[in-house]
């Protein structure tokens, strides 16, 4: 069977979402490389996989998709059965890990990933973080970590006792945030939460990155 | 069976994305509206249930839930087997392009068109003052994505296909804003295909039934 292919890049946190869950689920993959800096992603043939121009995209087979939060349900479907189950076992189960999932692309992702942009991004293209936007974001994140500091006081992980694609979609961002931005006391400042990411964090998978 | 509980005002766009799903399965309902303007959203009994404070949550049985996308996920594959047939796809593969295309929605198709509807149909209605250099950057996002979205409904009845998706129902109640209540109506109309599309979907017996329910609501 041909291997699946992704196109991203190793640095972008939605790249790493995907590489991550290819990982955990024990999937052969390759990975080609998209040149953000020269441009690539906006180029005829990279819009051809994803017409926004954004990475990544995979190709399995005939199926071409990009969203690394779709591509990593699919993923986490297709491959039921092989490597870390990380969907729960049941219907209700699972629309709890969707739940959460949404809660990450809604809420934590947003402010955490303006955080990233402020810092990684705006540096490379000649302009100054702005420590006032950074601030600001940093406080919205501390609000959401302080709702999952009492879900994560009541419950293993996110969508219940069981590690999933809701934890697993946390991975990439919360890392630079804390090895790059410099905002680990956010974690660290909060027992259930710093548990959970230690927890998290320190799986066989995530630490071969 | 006991109807499920949607809580939330019908104006909020996650609540009718989550009605529009259960009107689309034919799910037995009861929809509690909750007052935003007296700030029920933020009182103890509702963040036991939700707590972002946010609209909407369903109880289905033992089983709380929140974020409509994940509600509408949630209703589409339990009742699978009534009303509308065929919403998540028939395969894996086509399951996945409507995924991909839910996540568009939920990513980029959402900020810009949710920014434009509160600061044009509702910050006014509050005395809230408008941003126009943001509605202006908003703005120019929101063409930008609607141009990609024109080539692919050029090329595909539906987001995810032929067949109406979940992914068409996500966008439905911010579209509905746009056209009816910001000014920027052309927006949506001025794109051939987009407004066919739009045209199209908004005309089902499910959408159809919640501006019905608007309707009535306004009239109180």
């Amino acid at each position: 069977m041909a291997m699946i292919k992704v196109h991203g890049h190793h640095l972008s946190t939605a790249t790493r979402l995907v590489l991550c869950c290819l990982e955990e689920k024990q999937v052969d993959y390759e990975l080609a490389f998209v040149d953000l800096s020269a441009g690539d992603h906006k180029q005829p043939q990279y819009l051809a996989l994803n017409p926004f121009g954004v990475v990544p995209s995979i190709q399995d087979g005939d199926l071409t998709l990009f969203e690394s939060r779709a591509v990593i349900k699919y993923l986490a479907t297709k491959y039921r059965g092989q490597g870390t189950e990380l969907l729960g076992n049941n219907v209700s189960e699972q629309a709890l890990v969707d739940q959460w999932c949404e809660v990450e692309g809604q809420s934590f992702n947003p402010p955490a990933s303006t955080i990233l942009f402020q810092t990684f991004v705006v540096p490379i293209k000649g302009g100054r973080t702005d420590e006032a936007v950074v601030k600001m974001n940093v406080e919205k994140v501390v609000k959401v970590l302080d709702i999952y500091e009492e879900r994560l006081s009541k419950s293993k992980y996110l969508a219940g006792d069981f590690f999933s694609l809701a934890d697993l979609q946390h991975l990439p961002c919360t890392e630079y945030l804390i090895n790059g931005c410099g905002k680990g006391d956010v974690i660290s400042s909060r027992k259930h939460v710093k548990a959970w990411w230690k927890d998290i964090s320190s799986r066989p998978v995530e630490e071969s990155h | 069976m006991a109807a499920v509980k949607l809580y939330g005002p019908l104006a909020s766009t996650a609540t009718s994305r989550a009605l529009a799903c259960l009107l689309e399965k034919q799910v037995e309902y009861q929809l509690i509206p909750v007052d935003l303007k007296k700030r029920e959203q933020k009182k103890p009994g509702f963040l036991a249930m939700q707590p972002f404070g946010q609209v909407p949550v369903l109880q289905d049985g033992a089983l709380t839930l929140f974020e409509s996308r994940a509600i509408v996920r949630y209703i589409a594959e339990k009742y699978a087997a009534q009303g509308t047939i065929g919403l998540l796809g028939k395969s894996l593969a086509e399951r996945a392009v409507i995924e991909q295309w839910m996540e568009v929605e939920s990513q980029t198709y959402n900020p810009p068109s949710s920014f434009l509807v509160f600061q044009l149909a509702f910050a006014p209605l509050w005395g809230i003052p408008q941003n126009q250099t943001e509605i202006a950057k908003n703005e120019k996002k929101f063409s930008n994505v609607l141009d990609v979205y024109e080539k692919r409904l050029s090329e595909s009845k539906y987001l995810a296909g032929d067949e109406f998706s979940i992914a068409d129902l996500s966008h439905l109640p911010n579209t509905e804003y746009i056209v009816k209540a910001t000014g920027k109506a052309e927006l949506i109309t001025s794109r051939k295909y987009v407004n066919a599309w739009w045209e199209n979907i908004s005309s089902r017996d499910s959408w159809k039934k919640i501006r019905e329910m608007s309707k009535a609501d306004s009239k109180k």
